[in-house]
């Protein structure tokens, strides 16, 4: 304790570091995965391709991943950036499909009938009804890049990482268990702050009973892993005949009621 | 990437106690142990909570924890604290209980209790509902929780060469300690070719063991 405190500018720029290096994928990753996840919601045929794509991507060890990218990136921070980027998006682009796909048929069609059209709707109706199961891809894959880019210290740019290399050189125990506990801190706080977030942006949900993460139908279906595979699953079925309106979208809200 | 071709070529490095093929299957003895430790661990746990419903909180915080964890902290951890030559096995475990847990729990859970309500109907017991009918219906989830864990461990036991284990990570490791990148890029694309072959292999097992009536998975309603 007293040796964090000793060193606590230190600590501070690693937290800093590692922050840049685990959040500036989850903004790449949230700012690809919106349209690719709306593009792949309206049309269906999309989807299988790019959610294989994503899942061989997540599939790849991290560490090999930035030791072939040295070749081309060096070692900068872009080494470690990329790959962490396109783990996100396995679970990223999931979650917009699956949120889209939560929005009730009614609710869809009551904006047409009041004359939306299809862009307006989308981001005045659709988007907003989704954000719950968007943010909870966007915590869970958060949560996930924070525990990784300490790998990155093994190419000397890894943030907090930096406390494993050097406490495990020096045999120190202090360092190495400060490391662990501030990388577990700032996901959870990630975490929390997402939760807040969505708190803001859907203050319809509030007041409503079962807020709780139990019944966050949005993390338990990122919980899971990428949800997106059961969607995958529930698109097949449709395919062969089963009823189209409550498939994908009963999925979701019935583990949100269970 | 021509230097790592040529690397992976060399026929020196297919022979030998550090060659190629040695390495793989050190990768996959690892592997196959802490996976097989971790599944031994959670895939009971998680059905049979899933089945109760007791414990439900603690499997959501602990799947949430585990992911907070930081694979090389836990790594550098075990290796100061144990300090003998199994040091590697218990973080691999730690990081792939959790999602096989959570999985399992889901899945199982996430079974239609309309399905339960006619097994029992048809005078099953507690025990026959959940191993002919819950665990088959879930399995789809269950699986889908070993193919994550099983990602988890080939890539943290890259890792652990870090901490002296063998496997293909020592490549990696070996090589940026010599500044031998062809060796690097080799190892590196060997061990996402062999990352790749473990998922198409549960892919595989899975194809064999759901049953064909839940290949379109999940019913909901």
């Amino acid at each position: 304790m007293s040796w964090a405190w000793a060193n606590r500018d230190f600590l501070l720029g690693l937290i800093g570091d590692h922050l840049v290096l685990a959040l500036v994928p989850i903004v790449v990753g949230i700012a690809i995965a919106l349209p690719a996840g709306v593009l792949c919601a309206r049309f269906r045929w999309a989807y299988p391709p790019v959610l294989s794509a994503t899942t061989i991507l997540y599939a790849i060890p991290s560490l090999a991943f930035f030791m072939i990218l040295i070749d081309y990136t060096g070692l900068t921070r872009t080494t470690v950036i990329i790959p962490l980027t396109l783990f996100s998006l396995s679970i990223l682009i999931p979650a917009v499909v699956d949120g889209l796909r939560s929005v009730p048929e009614p609710v869809r069609q009551a904006a047409t009938a009041m004359g939306f059209g299809p862009l307006r709707r989308l981001v005045t109706v659709e988007l907003p009804v989704a954000i719950p199961v968007i943010i909870g891809g966007l915590r869970v894959a958060t949560v996930s890049s924070i525990s990784l880019v300490s790998v990155g210290q093994l190419i000397g740019i890894g943030g907090l990482g930096y406390l494993f290399i050097d406490g495990e050189q020096r045999f120190f125990m202090t360092e190495i268990v400060v490391g662990i506990v501030l990388s577990i801190v700032l996901a959870l706080l990630a975490d929390s702050v997402l939760v807040l977030l969505r708190r803001l942006l859907t203050p319809w949900l509030r007041g409503r009973s079962g807020t709780g993460r139990a019944r966050d139908p949005g993390l338990r279906a990122a919980a899971t892993g990428r949800a997106g595979e059961r969607r995958l699953a529930g698109l097949q079925r449709e395919k062969a005949g089963a009823g189209a309106g409550g498939g994908a979208a009963g999925a979701v809200s019935t583990e949100g009621a269970r | 990437m021509n230097q790592a071709w040529q690397w992976l070529t060399r026929p020196a490095n297919w022979h030998g106690s550090e060659g190629i093929p040695i390495r793989v299957l050190e990768h996959l003895a690892y592997t196959g142990i802490a996976f097989g430790l971790a599944a031994a661990i959670a895939l009971p746990l998680g059905v049979i909570i899933g089945h109760t419903g007791r414990g439900a909180f603690a499997v959501i915080s602990l799947g949430n924890f585990g992911r907070a964890l930081p694979t090389l902290g836990l790594l550098v951890f075990a290796y100061v604290l144990v300090t003998s030559s199994v040091d590697w096995v218990i973080p691999l475990v730690i990081l792939a209980i959790p999602p096989i847990l959570v999985n399992a729990y889901e899945g199982v859970l996430g079974v239609d209790p309309d399905l339960k309500d006619a097994a029992r109907g048809m005078g099953m017991t507690g025990r026959q509902v959940l191993t002919r009918v819950e665990i088959p219906v879930a399995l789809p989830l269950i699986m889908l929780g070993l193919r994550i864990a099983a990602i988890q461990v080939v890539a943290t036991a890259t890792i652990a060469a870090y901490i002296g284990l063998g496997g293909l990570g020592r490549y990696i490791i070996d090589g940026l300690a010599n500044n031998d990148y062809a060796e690097v890029a080799g190892g590196a694309i060997v061990v996402v070719v062999l990352a790749l072959l473990v998922q198409a292999a549960l892919l595989i097992l899975q194809r064999f063991t759901v049953s064909p009536g839940l290949r379109g998975q999940a019913r909901s309603s």
